[in-house]
């Protein structure tokens, strides 16, 4: 391998999993740092720290050239980038392989032409993998509208091109309805964005979110199966599981094959997550974006297949051809994570930066913790909430439901308020003990259970 | 002329603009009401708005745009 020396271009839980994953394969890590997070557990296991910048992010962890210089100074001769801050921009990709290192990704083209929403779109349609039905591109007369909006079959959504996050969304659920509410839309659009520019989608009511882990050497390209991860709170993922919990075996194969295809027909090097809707009411899936990084949620997919995919990523990074093929991939029983965040879930999620005292950790058979804490450690206002994140595995759904209460029962924090009073109250309820959830499940659950979530490990002795 | 300071609940990074493109909140020598906004303090991705408790005038910031701050910090010296 071309690789012997590694940094991390990242901080909190994922750059402790990707020292680990590094120290497995026998290379050394060096932990790119900001001021704030000198005492970190990262930089504490790394072999070598450098500090790039003061705390807040603009200035340290997205602060590229500090970056490639700390790897240039320390010899190392790749960057992982982990999740989230320059995971996913194509130019420090860029940037890095003209500095003459490694990025541990795909390379910068694959990232901008799956960054972008209408080109990752178009090269799902090319490659065969069903969309979002709806317009294609911007209406431009109001009365073929209609027609489109028929031929997608209604409800749809009413779009703004300008709009984003939520704004600027229609649902027309007739014909009638469509054609009073598609003028107002353009009026308003063009009043609030400068730009009364429209386009339709299908409104899936209930979708779950279920997606597709997928790994690639530029010439081979696997799948690792599926996750489901519906429970979310301002698209915000806070609880995911391996595998999905509705989708038939059939339309499951056909899920994970549509992205190896996607996969293949960009050529793609490293892991990456194909994500799509799932429609329990007409068993359809439809694309909507691929991440072309390592996600959170990783350990769900390493549970059920024991593959270590950090390790595996940065194997193909150095330029060794997948070491495994689609056979060697047998899913065995079911994993759930749960995501411990330094927030209050019954004080609306307020964030909560403290210091941490006593800590106990929960251990055992199937049960996996991976997080960044020890006695002391401060919380650092400065980043996301993300402590760590609870993984269980065992033979069914029910066992490892039963194990994720188990482990919940042991964990101790004293100190902080987190998100595991959350975690623990929707491993007792019915409707996700069932199965029955979707992505707009679990915001209307916390608006009725929120004040039942107290942070019940403060009154234990 | 007695001087009030505003400090910070919460540590975080501390922000005098509601946007990057946007004009600051407040400016040394502005009027200032009960309640007025004179920046964010940004917590973990949350964004929680200092306003001010007293009635006066601005004279001077003590912590620069985007500089991290911790509770207790003053942020602004007010003239009452």
């Amino acid at each position: 391998m071309q690789i012997r020396k590694i940094l991390i271009a990242n901080r909190g839980e994922i750059a402790v999993r990707i020292i680990r994953a590094a120290r497995t394969l026998g290379l050394q890590t060096v932990q790119a740092h900001s001021s704030a997070d000198v005492e970190s557990l990262a930089v504490r296991l790394a072999d070598e720290a450098v500090e790039i910048g003061p705390p807040p992010a603009g200035k340290s962890y997205l602060n590229g050239h500090a970056l490639i210089d700390a790897a240039l100074q320390t010899g190392a001769q790749a960057i992982h980038p982990g999740y989230g801050f320059l995971a996913e921009n194509a130019d420090f990709a860029d940037a890095v392989q003209a500095a003459g290192l490694i990025f541990i990704g795909p390379n910068g083209d694959t990232i901008r032409r799956m960054g972008d929403k209408a080109s990752a779109r178009q090269a799902a349609a090319q490659a065969g993998v069903p969309t979002v039905p709806g317009s294609d591109g911007v209406l431009t007369d109001m009365t073929q509208a209609l027609d489109i909006a028929r031929g997608i079959g209604f409800p749809v959504m009413i779009k703004a091109t300008a709009g984003g996050g939520g704004r600027g969304i229609r649902i027309a659920h007739t014909a009638d309805e469509f054609a009073a509410l598609a003028p107002q839309a353009a009026t308003e659009a063009q009043a609030a964005f400068g730009d009364g520019g429209l386009y339709l989608e299908k409104l899936i009511a209930r979708p779950r979110h279920i997606e597709v882990q997928i790994l690639g050497d530029g010439t081979r390209f696997v799948h690792c199966f599926e996750r489901e991860c519906s429970l979310q709170r301002r698209r915000q993922k806070l609880w995911e599981e391996a595998p999905a919990l509705s989708v038939p075996p059939d339309t499951r194969g056909k899920l994970c094959e549509s992205a190896v295809a996607l996969a293949a027909s960009v050529g793609y090097r490293g892991a990456g997550t194909v994500e799509f809707l799932y429609d329990d009411a007409s068993g359809e899936f439809y694309f909507i974006e691929m991440n072309t990084r390592i996600q959170v949620e990783h350990p769900v997919t390493e549970a059920i297949l024991g593959v270590d995919l950090v390790a595996e990523m940065i194997r193909i990074a150095g330029g060794a051809p997948l070491s495994l093929t689609q056979d060697d991939l047998k899913p065995q029983g079911h994993a759930i994570e749960i995501r411990l965040n330094a927030e209050d879930p019954a004080n609306n999620f307020m964030p909560f930066p403290g210091q941490l005292g006593e800590m106990n950790v929960p251990a055992g058979p199937g049960i996996r913790f991976d997080h960044m804490l020890y006695p002391g450690y401060q919380v650092p206002p400065f980043y996301d909430s993300l402590l760590g994140k609870l993984i269980v595995h065992a033979p069914d759904r029910p066992q490892a439901l039963a194990r994720l209460k188990a482990a919940l029962a042991e964990l101790r924090l004293e100190g902080l308020k987190t998100t595991a009073p959350l975690a623990a109250a929707l491993a007792d309820d019915p409707d996700v003990r069932s199965g029955a959830v979707h992505t707009n499940w679990l915001e209307p659950w916390l608006d009725s259970h929120a004040h039942t979530l107290s942070q019940q490990k403060d009154d234990l002795p | 002329m007695a001087k009030a300071e505003i400090r910070t609940p919460l540590p975080g990074i501390f922000y005098r603009k509601p946007a990057p493109d946007e004009p600051s909140f407040k400016n040394p020598g502005d009027k200032v009401a009960v309640g007025d906004v004179i920046g964010l303090v940004e917590v973990m991705k949350t964004f929680t708005q200092i306003t001010s408790d007293v009635q006066g005038t601005v004279v001077s910031f003590q912590v620069e745009d985007e500089e991290a701050v911790m509770p207790g910090q003053v942020l602004v010296e007010i003239e009452t």
